[in-house]
Formats: C-alpha cells, sequence, structure tokens
C-alpha cells in the first residue's frame, strides 16, 4: 500500500514534467492552429541554455534564476522564430507550418551540438531539493514534490491569465473562432506572436525544470515532441485541463503499467491514445470544431487531367528516366530507384491529403506494413519475387483497412493523430514480435533474384511500377470515385445531401493509399535487402508528410518533385556533409519561404501570371484561359 | 520571392560545389577503406572515434602506408538508420571502389552492412556493433567483428557476480536486442555458475525514453539483493539520479555493462554510484607500453583523453591494415583468408580474429566504480582478454550457419 501511494506521487511527478510542455503545445495550437514540431526543439534549447547558465550563476537565487532567464531567452527566440519565419506562412494550406517547425528542428539539432558539444550534459542538482523525504517509509525526492505542486500551479496560472486578462480573453476568442476574432479587429500579428512565445517558454522551462533529474543531451527534442502531441490530443486540442488530465493519466498508467507488464512504456501512450480517441473523437475535453469556414478545395484553381501535350511530355520525361541506367553507374542507379520509391510513397499519401483533404501521420505504417510483407513473403513462404512483392501490397492494404475504419471516424488532427497512434502500435508489435519480425535486428537476406538484382534492371522494374502507380493515382483522382472524394473534401454535408457518404469513400480512399505506400515499401525491402522497425516508424511518417508538402499539398501530384528534391538533397548531404541537418533544414526553410504553396503549387500559381505578362505584351489578349 | 529565388540559387550552387569537390578519382598507390558510422547520431561515441581512426591513418601512412601504397579512409554518415547506412555502402563500393567496408555502431546496422557485404562479396570489418548475431546466428563469411560482444561482456561480468553473496537478483535493461539478449546471456551465465540464485524481476524501459522515477521504485519493490543495469548515456543519468535519490542502490551489489567506459561514466561526475561492478576502459590507469604509446600520441594530436571509441577506431584500422598486410591484396578472398586466425596489435596488446566465428578476442575491463576528485573513474580495473569468455567451439558451431 505504501508503495502504491509513492507510486503514484512518482506518476504526478511525471505529470507535471509533460504537462508543461503539453500546455504550451496546447495553446498554440489552439490559437494559431499551428503544429509545432518545433515545440521539442525549444524544450531542448530549453534544458541546454539553462545548463549553461546554471554553470555559470552560483547560489540558490542562480540556479532558479537561471531556469527562469533560460525559459525567457527561448520564448525570445521562438518569438523571434514567429516573426521571421511563421507570420510570412500564415496564409499557406494547412499544415505548410509543419514544414517550417520540422526545419527549425533540423537546424536546432545540429546546432546545439555544434555548440554544446556531442556528449551528455549532467546539470547541477537543486540547490534545497538535492534529498528526498520520508513518506509512509518510502524515499521520495524533494524534487518529486516541488514538481507536483507546479503542476497545478501552472495550470492555475495559466486559468487566471485567461480569465481574467483582455490577453487570455482574445486568446480563448481565437481558439474558438479565429475569423471572427480578426472581423473584430483585433490586430492578430501581435497576439499569435505572443501567445507562440508564451507556448514557447511553457516548453523551455519544462526543458530547464528536467536539469536536477536528466541528462541533456541532443536526442531530447524528438523524445518529448511525440509524447506531448499525444497527450494534446488525449486532453482535447487547445484545452489546458484537458492536458494536465492526459498527462495525469498517461503518467500514472505508466507507473502502474509497469508494474505488471514490464515492456509496456513502448507503446503505452499510443494504447491510451488510440483507446480515447476511438471512444471519444475529440479527446477528453475537446469539442466538435465548427464546419470549416476555408476547406482546400476553395483556395485554388480546380484540377485537370494533363492535356494531350503534357502527356507527351511526361511520356518524353519517362522515357528520359527509363535511359538513365545507359550512362549512369549502379551506385546512382540504387539511389535513383530509391528516389522513385519515395515518390510512390508520397504520391499514396498525397491521394489522401490533397484529394481527401485528410493528413496521415502515421502513413509509413503500411509502407513497412509492404515491406514486412515482401519480406516475409520471400523468407517464410519462399515466394518467389513478384509474389513477394503482391504478398507485401495485401498486408499494407490489410493493414490500412482495418486502421482506416476507425480512424474515419475523426476527422482534422484528431484523424492525423490517430493515423499515427496505429502506426506507433504497428511499429512496436514489428519491434517486440522477435520470433517473427526479427525485432529491432530486422529481416535479413531480402534481396532480389538474380534476374532482377542488376541495378539497372531493379531501377527499370522500380520506375515502371512507379509511373504505373503515380498514374494510377491520377487516374483516380479524375475518376468519379475521386470526384467523390474531392467532394467529401470540400463539403462533407453537401455531398452526403446526395449521397455520397463521407466515410465510405475517404475509407475506400485509404485503403488505395496504403496499397500503393505497400507496394513501394516491398519494393524498398528488395532494394536495400533487410527490413527494420523504423520502416514503419514516425520519421518515416514525417518523411513522407514533408515531401507532400514540399511538392504542394493543392497539387495533383507535386509530391513526386517534393520526393525527388527531399531525397536527393538528403542523400547528397548525408554523403557530403557532417552537419546535412544543419543545411537541409535551412534549405527547407528558405524553400518553405520562397514557395509557400509547395514548389509544384508555388510554379503552378506563377505559370499563368507569367502566361499572362507575355500574352498582354505581344497584344494577343485572348489566350486560352490559365490552366 | 525574388529575393528568395536567390538564396536558393546560391545554396543549390554551393550544394552542387560540396558533391562535386570531394568526389574520390580512383588514384593510383592507394587503398581505400570504405567507413560508414552514426556521426550525426551519436556524436558522443562517434566523435572519438573518428579521432582514433584518423590517428591511426596518420601513423600508418607516416610509416610507409599498407603494402607501399597510401592508405585512405573514406567515411560516410548513416544518420542512424539502416537503410541509409546501405545506400552509403553502395556509394563506397560501386562508386569510390574501395577495398573493404569498416564501421557502424548500432547493432541492428551493423546487421545491415554485414548482409550488404555478403550480397556484395566485399569484406566488412565491424567495428562497434556488440550483437551476437552479427558473427553467430547472421554470421556470414564476409563479416569480422572487432569488439568484445554482448556475450563476452556479459560472461566477464557474470564471472565476478558469481562470487557476490547476493542471492535475489533484478535486472533493468532497455527494451531492444541489445539489452535483451545480454540480460538473457547474464541470467544464463549466472545460473549457471549459481543454481542458488532466484531472479525477482524485471524492468524493460524503451531506449532513450526510461521514464526512471517508477522504474526505480518498481525495482526496489522487489526487494532485490542486487541489480543488473544494461541502460546507458541518457538513460543511465536518470537512473543513477533518481536511484540516488530514492536509495535504491543503497547496500546493494550492482552490476552493469559498459558503465566504466569514459562515454557513459564522465557526465555523471560525482553523482557516479561508487562500487558498481562495471566493465569499461579506465584511460588513465592502464599502464602497458602499447597503450601508453597509444595515449601519448593521442593526447598529443588532440590534445584531449582517449574514450573507448578512440580506441576502437584506433584498432579498426590497426586490425585492417594487418589483414591486408598479411593478404599481400586486396582481394577479398585473400583478405579473408588472411583474417583468419590473424593475431594483431591494439592499445590493449595482442588480440586475434578466431577462425571459427571470425570475432576477434579483444577483450575489455573489468573493475569498480569510484569518485574521484568530483570525477567518476574505474579502479581495481583488470584488463579481461576477450578469448576466455566465449562459449565452446562445438556450441558456436551450432549457432553459425555453416556454408
Amino acid at each position: 500500500m505504501d508503495f502504491l501511494v509513492v507510486q503514484f506521487l512518482t506518476g504526478l511527478a511525471g505529470a507535471s514534467s509533460l504537462f508543461l510542455v503539453a500546455s504550451g503545445l496546447s495553446i498554440i495550437f489552439g490559437v494559431t492552429r499551428i503544429v509545432n514540431f518545433a515545440h521539442g526543439a525549444f524544450y531542448m534549447l530549453g534544458a541546454y541554455i539553462a545548463y549553461t547558465l546554471t554553470e555559470r550563476w552560483s547560489g540558490a537565487l542562480g540556479f532558479w534564476g537561471g531556469l527562469i532567464a533560460a525559459a525567457l531567452a527561448v520564448a525570445a527566440i521562438g518569438a523571434l522564430v514567429e516573426i521571421v519565419l511563421l507570420r510570412r506562412i500564415y496564409r499557406a494550406p494547412e499544415l505548410f507550418q509543419l514544414l517550417a517547425t520540422f526545419g527549425v528542428t533540423l537546424m536546432v539539432q545540429d546546432l546545439s551540438v555544434l555548440i554544446w558539444g556531442p556528449e551528455d550534459l549532467v546539470g547541477r542538482r537543486a540547490p534545497g531539493f538535492r534529498h528526498s523525504v520520508d513518506i509512509l517509509g518510502q524515499s521520495v525526492p524533494s524534487y518529486d514534490l516541488l514538481l507536483i505542486a507546479l503542476g497545478p500551479l501552472v495550470l492555475g496560472g495559466l486559468w487566471l491569465l485567461f480569465h481574467k486578462t483582455r490577453f487570455g480573453v482574445l486568446v480563448r476568442a481565437a481558439t474558438q473562432d479565429r475569423d471572427m476574432v480578426a472581423a473584430l479587429g483585433v490586430n492578430q500579428r501581435w497576439l499569435f506572436t505572443g501567445v507562440f512565445a508564451l507556448g514557447v517558454f511553457l516548453a523551455a522551462l519544462g526543458g530547464a525544470l528536467q536539469l536536477p533529474r536528466d541528462a541533456v543531451s541532443h536526442t531530447m527534442d524528438l523524445r518529448i515532441i511525440v509524447e506531448v502531441f499525444v497527450v494534446v490530443v488525449i486532453g482535447g486540442l487547445g484545452s489546458v485541463g484537458g492536458a494536465y488530465l492526459a498527462a495525469l493519466l498517461v503518467s500514472e498508467l505508466n507507473a502502474f503499467g509497469i508494474l505488471v507488464m514490464p515492456t509496456i512504456s513502448l507503446v503505452l501512450v499510443f494504447l491510451v491514445m488510440a483507446v480515447v480517441l476511438v471512444v471519444r473523437p475529440h479527446g477528453l475535453f475537446g469539442k466538435p470544431e465548427g464546419p470549416p469556414r476555408a476547406a482546400i478545395g476553395g483556395l485554388i484553381r480546380p484540377w485537370r487531367p494533363l492535356s494531350g501535350a503534357e502527356r507527351l511530355g511526361m511520356a518524353a520525361l519517362f522515357a528520359a528516366a527509363a535511359l538513365l541506367p545507359l550512362v549512369a553507374g549502379s551506385y546512382v542507379l540504387s539511389v535513383g530507384t530509391e528516389i522513385l520509391i519515395f515518390a510512390l510513397f508520397a504520391a499514396s499519401l498525397q491521394l489522401l491529403m490533397s484529394a481527401g483533404g485528410i493528413a496521415s501521420f502515421g502513413h509509413a505504417a503500411y509502407f513497412g506494413l509492404g515491406a514486412y510483407g515482401a519480406a516475409l513473403g520471400a523468407k517464410s513462404l519462399a515466394l518467389p519475387f513478384p509474389a513477394a512483392l503482391a504478398c507485401g501490397i495485401a498486408l499494407g492494404t490489410l493493414g490500412a483497412a482495418i486502421f482506416g475504419w476507425f480512424c474515419v471516424r475523426l476527422s482534422g488532427v484528431y484523424f492525423a493523430m490517430l493515423t499515427l497512434a496505429f502506426a506507433q502500435i504497428a511499429w512496436s508489435v514489428a519491434f517486440q514480435w522477435t520470433s517473427v519480425t526479427g525485432g529491432d535486428n530486422g529481416l535479413l537476406g531480402i534481396w532480389p533474384p538474380a534476374w532482377a538484382s542488376s541495378p539497372a534492371v531493379f531501377y527499370w522494374i522500380t520506375l515502371a511500377l512507379a509511373a504505373a502507380g503515380v498514374a494510377a493515382i491520377r487516374a483516380i483522382v479524375f475518376s468519379p470515385f475521386g470526384y467523390a472524394l474531392r467532394a467529401v473534401r470540400d463539403s462533407a454535408l453537401r455531398a452526403e445531401a446526395i449521397g455520397i457518404g463521407r466515410r465510405g469513400v475517404q475509407w475506400t480512399a485509404f485503403v488505395i493509399a496504403g496499397g500503393f505506400a505497400a507496394l513501394a515499401g516491398a519494393l524498398f525491402a528488395f532494394l536495400k535487402g533487410s527490413v527494420f522497425p523504423d520502416n514503419l516508424g514516425i520519421p518515416l511518417s514525417v518523411d513522407g508528410l514533408v515531401m507532400v508538402l514540399l511538392g504542394g499539398v493543392e497539387t495533383v501530384s507535386g509530391a513526386v518533385v517534393g520526393a525527388l528534391v527531399y531525397r536527393a538533397l538528403s542523400v547528397v548531404l548525408m554523403s557530403q556533409t557532417d552537419y546535412s541537418k544543419l543545411v537541409l533544414g535551412l534549405f527547407i526553410v528558405v524553400l518553405v519561404v520562397a514557395f509557400p504553396r509547395g514548389i509544384v503549387g508555388s510554379l503552378q500559381a506563377l505559370l499563368p501570371r507569367l502566361r499572362r505578362a507575355r500574352a498582354s505584351s505581344i497584344g494577343a489578349a485572348a489566350l486560352r484561359p490559365a490552366e | 520571392m525574388r529575393t528568395g529565388s536567390v538564396w536558393l540559387a546560391a545554396l543549390a550552387a554551393s550544394v552542387a560545389l560540396g558533391a562535386a569537390a570531394p568526389a574520390a578519382l580512383a588514384q593510383q598507390g592507394e587503398i581505400k577503406i570504405g567507413e560508414i558510422n552514426s556521426y550525426s547520431g551519436l556524436p558522443a561515441f562517434t566523435e572519438p572515434y573518428r579521432k582514433g581512426w584518423q590517428l591511426a591513418v596518420e601513423e600508418i601512412n607516416k610509416a610507409g602506408g599498407v603494402l607501399g601504397k597510401k592508405l585512405v579512409v573514406i567515411s560516410k554518415d548513416d544518420g542512424g538508420r539502416p537503410a541509409d547506412a546501405v545506400t552509403a555502402a553502395n556509394e563506397l563500393v560501386s562508386r569510390d571502389k574501395v577495398d573493404m567496408l569498416a564501421g557502424a555502431f548500432f547493432s541492428h546496422i551493423g546487421l545491415a552492412l554485414a548482409d550488404f557485404a555478403k550480397q556484395k562479396q566485399m569484406f566488412y570489418l565491424a567495428g562497434e556493433p556488440l550483437t551476437d548475431a552479427i558473427v553467430w546466428s547472421a554470421g556470414n563469411k564476409y563479416t569480422f567483428r572487432l569488439r568484445p560482444s554482448n556475450y563476452m561482456q556479459a560472461a566477464m561480468l557474470a564471472e565476478e557476480a558469481a562470487k557476490l553473496p547476493a542471492k535475489r537478483w533484478a535486472t533493468i535493461a532497455p527494451n531492444y536486442e541489445y539489452g535483451q539478449s545480454a540480460v538473457a546471456v547474464f541470467k544464463q551465465l549466472l545460473s549457471a555458475k549459481r543454481p542458488d540464485i532466484e531472479w525477482v524481476g524485471e524492468q524493460w524501459p524503451p531506449q532513450g525514453k526510461i521514464d526512471a522515477g517508477p522504474v526505480v521504485q518498481a525495482v526496489a519493490a522487489m526487494k532485490p539483493d542486487a541489480i543488473l543495469n544494461v541502460t546507458f548515456g541518457p538513460d543511465l543519468v536518470k537512473l543513477v539520479r533518481e536511484g540516488n535519490s530514492r536509495g535504491l542502490f543503497k547496500d546493494r551489489a550492482v552490476v552493469s555493462f559498459l558503465t566504466g567506459e569514459p562515454e557513459y561514466i564522465d557526465p555523471l561526475k560525482d553523482e557516479t554510484p561508487e562500487g558498481w561492478i562495471v566493465t569499461g576502459y579506465p584511460w588513465d590507469s592502464v599502464k602497458t607500453p602499447e597503450h601508453d604509446a597509444f595515449l601519448k600520441a593521442y593526447q598529443a594530436k588532440f590534445n584531449d583523453y582517449p574514450r573507448l571509441g578512440s580506441v576502437v577506431g584506433y584498432a579498426l584500422i590497426q586490425s585492417a591494415v594487418a589483414i591486408i598486410n598479411k593478404a599481400g591484396s586486396t582481394d577479398t578472398e585473400k583478405l579473408i583468408a588472411a583474417a583468419r586466425g590473424l593475431e594483431f596489435d591494439t592499445p590493449f596488446g595482442k588480440s586475434m580474429f578466431r577462425a571459427i566465428d571470425h570475432q576477434a578476442t579483444l577483450g575489455a575491463f573489468v573493475g569498480k566504480t569510484a569518485v574521484k576528485d568530483g570525477r567518476g573513474v574505474m579502479v581495481d580495473a583488470v584488463y579481461r582478454d576477450g578469448a576466455k569468455y566465449l562459449p565452446s567451439d562445438e556450441e558456436v558451431k551450432k549457432m553459425r550457419p555453416q556454408s
């Protein structure tokens, strides 16, 4: 009994740490609708700067002053990022800000190694809180008690701020309906900057407070970011109280879960999120959002299939790509093959995001299932190469059918986070089920048969399949089903009024997209010769999002270009520099500012303007309409 | 918009230039080793490791190179991802035309590279990966491994653990292959020596994400006499801090994998727990001529002390050069034949690649942790020769595919 009480207190301390960071994220998302991927980076910066300050300043004042000063400094950095970078892209398509904050995260990772060195840093213990207190015969660190008190204190402080100040009223108003707040004449710019800085301050404070109990390392950011997202979503977006309850739930379930099942930590938060979202589609305290005012379809020019001339152009491009083996060596071919595989993967995600208007944060699950399906088919069932590919597609499609059935019941970010939860559950199965999947040591020896093993032949096979896949996805977008899918995206209400059910259509799209991702994954298994759990991991899902956003989420197949640019850059940078993340992050940030609608999206927007300029200069006013 | 494009062009140009500059042209009179490691993902270990091999390459070229040719190491980052390691290996083999592959830190990356080496019939010398699979269950003809494996470290620690009076044991290990096999081997070897031992419980925090408070509390509730720890890095720091403040380690024996390596013990400073039995590398108390020479040269070149990674990097090149010298060529089959049973020098003294499973007999130091002048050190450290901590040949033959 005594033990259980102490375990509960320990869980409470963990909940407070988590809540500080999560509350910041929740506030930022609630008001600005930014999926702030850099929140973990700010948390890490808070810890690093606090380390530097507390090592310099002595005494209790130096320590606590150092933590606060670090959080303030990072908040200033956050405000700067918001003013310089994010402000330029609020009008960009939804989720595009994710790309910018992802770039910032990459840069911060390399910069912190450059500034603070590669080794883990262990900061000072908090003065006055070095020891433990005896509670029911068990020792509890006094710092834990401090954290336990701090959680509700911050919660109360935020409540006062939101309910008793004008700033807070505006923040709540903006969380509920930011268009209306803008219409009432509130200067959104400074409101957004203020909210962003406040959220970053909380993240950095959360990081700084870990100083006495954690090591400061350059992997802290990714350790926390997914978990706090999960906490925010479980709590309900924009609900600070919900975030506290969710942090409490997750921490206590973990503290007691490991007593029953010591391996549960790996997947616990995702299990909790999946269960909560299936039962309560808007989290514990979240409210259903009103129908969105400007769906993606309202912003863009209608899509059209390629014209005859454009088709010829594509055929010429395809022919040129097919000739690559005549000039390139086997390394370039293998990189080319990899790019083609990612192009197909990104295109499959784009079907969901652009035509379906639903963003999956866990699309790697189907890529990975495809890879495992192919590998298991080739190894355990001894299937020939084409049958192993089919086996991969089958497994990926099956996974998408099952997971998708639950996911399409949700919408918006909740949908995205449920896909993430399922992807992580699939990942942990691959990770733990050693007898079948080989665990984290993976499955080895998945090479194509002799006839397909030369880099040129495998490249051609991949080119043919990837091109056919992308063409098929385009054909689907312009088929009656594609129109139904776009109708559901643009207005679910109107679509349902004419007899097109949202769930069925979105579920079908989800399964199709999963199948194409699985094909990409199956090819990837044979390209690399091995399959590992990270084939279904979060980083790959993020890569997919980055490729789609980089290409242009308002386009039909811009993702192909996004994949080409992103993957080629990553490979070249990895090969040529030790600071590939810094350069890649910078590159993404620059691209985001230069092409606020993605590369293809921005070029498409530019093209008609150029044409018009030329047309007017030669005096021919009545050229064919734009696009 | 316009300024954006200019930026972009400049950046694209600089990337293109960067790509063109170091493209290694096949030069005559060079022997090339293609090296891959997690430089961006795990700099705390790979930076000292890189310094180690750089020092060895410099010394070897000063002494006239290999087979009369200059030794060149072309090094690539794998970002901590096996798929990217295979891409890098592909580049090294087909574009840079290296004569052998070497490197890797993470076990799964080592396994991916070993399988790649088998497929492409390239010689691969694994430096860091600890997994037993790389020489046993997934072993192949083309792959050799330098560091004392998981099994060997477990055997060294189990030998010491058996001498403790403790009967009730609990384990804390990261939940992935390394942690799982470390615990499994340690349990098996210790139970064989001490049938009276009882395993009272285990904790499996996710690697890199330990929630240390509840874990420490859960282990304390098992009331063990002794604890086996396999966590390392930031997880270890959190575990030690929570364990210290909650009194978990008071009056309990702790046996811990790798904790005596400077990479892991140094960050703990004055919070280093005292009296843990650990494997590691006490760089300032090894007094052998080989190590003295290495230490002096390393400190002179880098103005820093070596970590275990430095020794591995240095010995990696030493062993590679010994293999090439004996083979008298860079033909893969000849390299394999030469490496089998080859004896080579390392900063820890002589070591050998076993013919039976391609595992080197390089050992490790076993000692106790202590705090000296506010920093963590290893005391009473004794070097254990790896050759004595491997299973019998019959057992190895059963585990390793014979082909």
